[in-house]
Parts: structure tokens; sequence; C-alpha cells
């Protein structure tokens, strides 16, 4: 019985136990520290809160908003925008809104699987060559160093050229481009993924902790997952966040050159591919969605820089 | 040193063929087929076509292909467009000029832009011209090279009517050359000094506390020679590094805006001949572009060792 039994600490004078009487509180964890830094980045909440109400927007948006995407209209053909199109309407006369919610769903969604895809490839490819070590290391890297290499915007565009009418063919217009895009996508964007999780693997792997959980005879998965990769967690995060941006623009960019998904699939970068042509008529089929794509992105970054600084335990609050 | 950049180049040519491999690869296991415009023609008789395949090997195995591809391509040998009946090699110098004149003027303006900006902006960290560069940065930063085209587009040739949004090989006069090249110059441009800005900045603020300024300031040397002969001179060795590396980056990225401006470069090229299935302009491109990535790669880090004495090669 080391501790002091309670009876005898209450009895205790009240100027040595300044602690009993202040309120009980909650523990301090990583992550909650995390979170409160994070909220005192204005530009980070600001950005969150964007990211947010656009993703919303696009989920809920087509529910509520219920005007067919296409709809023809050749009376209101490049009608700017009024209070029946709140963003005005495209050459065939189709409502600018409903098309920008609609397709902001698939960029939206696009940029966040393409990243899951590449953060999950970086992590279990950085984890196993920083956990193995010799042997693996060596070749994982040497594959990291190839693909770095790789041309990447070409190397997508040709990818989604030649595949595409195949996997439309297997898996359905939407779908089957859905998931080449994406695959393709996170499958040229792991490697700095890969190179962060490795270094951090390195270093942590030498640690007292898991010298001692190995003794423990803790398995090798454990030790991955539950002790090591919790530890490298934090740059992966920041790297991951900026990826959805990354990944937004990328499908931007592939609908943008007409590579992307089929034409009447209205994806922002789609929509600003149409709007080529009637820049002197009607601007804001091209604004509206530019702005989309902008303000998506921006947002995303900023949460990136925000939790760069949150997730950074040299920066003590 | 030269050893070190012989061994460079030797350890390269194994990245180099295993892209080559992956490039010819994913154009080789394409389904569809290099003649499908053929096979769309109803008067081409299945023999001629039987024909056309064997001439052009199509016939054989993938392995087969991959080395006469190879064994040809290094023999500078590159091979015929499909569609302009033109050898690659020349079709890509043809453009050539062009890119470097649009992509080149490009990245000059960025480093001027961006040098003098970051520096300004670490040496005055914290103040109103900081925080205004900083947002510009990161914005500049976001924002996708065909928004800002089209942005350029609507404000400066459909608003107020001062440049021609379509560039024209055919121009000749100076003021002509140097108006179409504004905006696509203008757009690469913002792109890339907003990144290299943040870079500066951001290797400029890990020198000034450094002991040596420090001891230059106590030493009596003015704020300015500080700032130029110390800090900065010493912040710009991963700079130049990274200008190095960035610069394959910046000829691939410009291939939207060529596409936006109808710049006629390499990388309008590339998208037309993949809309084309024009397979030997294609691979020949990528794997140009592969050749300037591993290429600047062993560049930047031999800069490296040249402008730090610190770092010795073995």
């Amino acid at each position: 019985m080391a501790s002091v039994p309670p009876s005898q600490a209450a009895s205790a004078p009240a100027a040595i136990r300044p602690y009993a009487e202040s309120r009980p509180r909650a523990a301090r964890t990583m992550w909650g520290d995390a979170w409160r830094r994070f909220r005192r980045h204005r530009l980070a909440m600001a950005g969150a809160t964007v990211f947010l109400v656009l993703s919303a927007a696009t989920v809920i948006g087509p529910v509520v908003y219920r005007v067919g995407i296409n709809t023809i209209d050749f009376h209101a053909s490049m009608a700017p925008p009024s209070a029946a199109h709140p963003f005005g309407t495209n050459d065939l006369g189709q409502d600018m809104l409903a098309r920008v919610l609609y397709g902001g769903r698939l960029s939206i969604a696009v940029g966040i699987t393409a990243m899951l895809m590449s953060v999950t490839v970086g992590t279990l490819m950085g984890a196993m060559a920083g956990f193995f070590g010799r042997t693996t290391d060596l070749l994982l890297m040497r594959v990291t160093d190839v693909f770095l290499s790789l041309p990447s915007l070409p190397l997508l565009l040709l990818v989604i050229y030649l595949y595409r009418d195949t996997l439309a063919r297997l898996f359905g217009p939407q779908f089957g481009i859905f998931w080449l895009i994406v695959v393709v996508i996170g499958g040229l964007n792991w490697m700095p993924t890969a190179r962060l999780v490795r270094a951090g693997f390195l270093a942590v792997k030498e640690k007292e902790f898991i010298e001692a959980a190995r003794s423990l005879g803790v398995g090798t998965l454990s030790q991955i997952f539950r002790h090591i990769l919790p530890n490298v967690l934090s740059p992966v995060i920041v790297s991951a966040t900026l990826s959805v941006g990354s990944a937004i623009i990328a499908e931007s960019t592939l609908s943008f050159l007409g590579l992307g998904f089929p034409p009447d699939t209205p994806t922002w970068g789609r929509l600003l591919y149409d709007s080529q042509n009637y820049l002197d008529m009607a601007p804001h089929m091209a604004l509206f969605p530019g702005l989309m794509i902008c303000l998506a992105v921006l947002s995303v970054n900023y949460v990136g820089d925000g939790l760069r600084d949150a997730l950074d335990p040299r920066r003590l609050p | 040193m030269t050893g070190y950049i012989a061994r460079r180049l030797l350890a390269s040519i194994p990245t180099l063929v295993l892209i080559s491999v992956v490039v010819f690869g994913i154009l080789a296991l394409a389904p569809g087929d290099p003649l499908g415009q053929f096979a769309a023609n109803p008067d081409v008789p299945p023999e001629v076509r039987m024909n056309i395949r064997h001439q052009l090997g199509l016939d054989q195995p993938i392995p087969v292909r991959y080395v006469k591809w190879a064994t040809a391509f290094i023999h500078g040998d590159w091979g015929y467009s499909f569609s302009s009946r033109v050898p690659v090699d020349r079709l890509i110098l043809q453009r050539l000029p062009t890119d470097l004149w649009v992509v080149g003027s490009s990245y000059l303006v960025a480093v001027a832009l961006a040098i003098p900006i970051g520096v300004l902006s670490a040496v005055k960290q914290y103040s109103i011209f900081d925080q205004v560069a900083t947002t510009f940065a990161f914005i500049g930063f976001s924002l996708p090279t065909f928004f800002t085209g089209l942005l350029f587009i609507i404000v400066f040739s459909v608003r107020l009517r001062w440049l021609p949004f379509i560039y024209n090989v055919q121009v000749t006069d100076p003021l002509g050359m140097v108006k179409q090249a504004v905006m696509p110059v203008g757009v690469l441009a913002l792109f890339n000094s907003a990144s290299l800005m943040r870079y500066v900045r951001s290797s400029m603020l890990d020198h000034v506390g450094q002991d040596y300024v420090r001891t230059a300031r106590a030493k009596g040397v003015v704020q300015r020679k500080v700032v130029v002969r110390h800090v900065l001179r010493n912040s710009l060795i991963p700079v130049v590094t990274l200008l190095a590396l960035g610069l394959p980056a910046v000829f691939v990225g410009a291939v939207i805006t060529e596409q936006i401006f109808r710049v006629p470069g390499i990388g309008s090229l590339l998208i037309a001949s993949i809309q084309n299935s024009d397979t030997p302009v294609v691979m020949a491109i990528t794997f140009v572009y592969a050749i300037l990535v591993v290429l600047f790669n062993i560049v930047a880090d031999v800069l490296y060792g040249f402008l730090d004495p610190r770092i010795r090669y073995g």
C-alpha cells in the first residue's frame, strides 16, 4: 500500500494540496492537442469548413435542387446567371448549377478515393521497406525510384486513352472509368508517402519501446501496425490531405484535355473543356466550374497546411 | 567528380530500360489496334491489312518487338509517324524551338519573380509584404493552369481585347511574337514562381538564424551585404538544384497550357498523337520526357556537389 489513503489525503492542510481542489481535467491526448492547435489555425478551419460545405452541397445538392443535368432548352441557351438558373446555362441550355453540383460529386469522390489508394499503397510499400530493410528495402526503393522517374502526366493520358473504352465496356461507362482514373492517379502518386513512411519506420524501429515489444513476443504485423505505424502517421496525414487536392487537379486535367469521363458526365474539368469555345459569349460557363475546382483545392491545401502545424510535436501549444 | 558522373549515368541505364519496358508494355498490351484507322476503312481488304501488319512487324511477339524498337531507338531511328509519314525525330525537332521559347522564357520569368519576392518575404518575415506574398503564392500554387489560362483569355482577350488567344507560328514581327507569348508564358510563370517562391523563402529562413549570419552582423557587415552575400548565396544551393529537378516537370506540365493557347509545342504534339493513336510519336515523346527526368536528377545532384563544397563524392 504505497499510495496515500483518501481519508488521509483529505485531512492534509489545504495549502499543500492545491490540485485536490481544482476541477478534474480530461486527460490531454496527442490528438486532442493537435485538434486544439488546428482549431487555432484560422485559415485551416476556414478551409475545412469550405471543403465540408462543398462536399455536402455536391452530395445533398442534386437531391434538393431538382433540375435535370441533361434537360435541354434551346430557348435559354447560354443564358447568364439569373433567378431561374443561378449559375446560368450552357450552349444547350442545360442548367449549370445542376451540372456543377453533380460533377462535383465525381470530382471530389475521385480526389478522395485516389488519395486513399495512394496512401494505402505508399504506406504498405514504405512500411515493408523500412521494417524489413536489406534486400526488401533495396528492391522496393528501386521500384519507387523508377516510378518517380516516370513522366506521370503523359502516362496518365496514355493509359486512360488506351484503356478507357475496354473498361467502359466491361464495367459500365461511369463505374469503369471512375476506377481506371482512380487507380491510375493513385498508382502514380504513392511514392512520396512511401518515402515518408520508410523514413519514419527506419527512425522508430530502433527505439527502445519497439525492442521491448519485440522481446515481449509481439508479432511482426502487430509491431508494424500497432506500434510503429501510429508514430509515423503525422506526415502521412499531411501528405494525404494535400494529395486530395492534387488528385482533384489531375482528374480535372484529364477531363479538360477530353480524356476523362465520357462527354455526358459533367465533371468540373469536363465543364471547363466544354466552355472553351464559348468564352466570349458565356464566360460564366468557365467561371463557375473553375471557381469550384479552385475552392476545393485551395481549401484542402489550407487544411493540409494547418494539419502540418497541428501535428508537429515540436510546436508545443 | 567525373567518376561520379560516369557512375550515375551508368546506374541510370537500368532505370531507363525499366521505364521503356513499362511504356512499351502499356502501349503493346492496350486493347485496340494501332491500325484502327485501316480497320475502320472498308476499302482496305484483309490481305492488305495483314501485309501492313507484317511489314510493321506487328505479328511478332511483344518481347521481340520491344528489342527491335529499343535497338532502333538507340541507333537514332525513332520510326515514322503513322499520321503524317514524317520521321518522329524530325517532328519533335520541328516543335522544339516553340517549346524552348515559350517554356524557357516562362521559367526565366518565374525565377526572376520568385527569388526577389522570396528573399524579401523571408527577410521581413510576418510583415504585411510577407503575408500578401505567401498568400498569393499559396493561391498560385493551388490554381490549376487550365483555369488561370481560361481566366486570362476571358480578361485579356475577350474583355480587354489586348492579346490574341491563339498562338500562331506564322507571326514573325517581334511585337506580335511577344504579344501572343504573354499569356502562355504568364500562366506557366505564375504557377512555377509560386512554388519556387515558397522554397526560396523557407530556404532563406533556414539560414537567417545561423551562427555565421550572427558573426557577419557582429563584424559590422551591413544588412544588405549580409542578406545578399551570406544568406542568399547559401540558401540558393537547394534552390538551384530544385530548378534543375523541376525543369523536366515544367516541360511536361506545359502540355496543358499549350493545349489551351494552341501553342504548337511538343506537349500539343503528344496530345494530338495520343488522340490519333500515333504510337511511334507517343512512345518517343514519353520516353524523351523520362530521359529528361532521369538526366536532370543527375544534373541536380552534380550541381549540389559543385555548389556545396561540404559534399564530396567518393
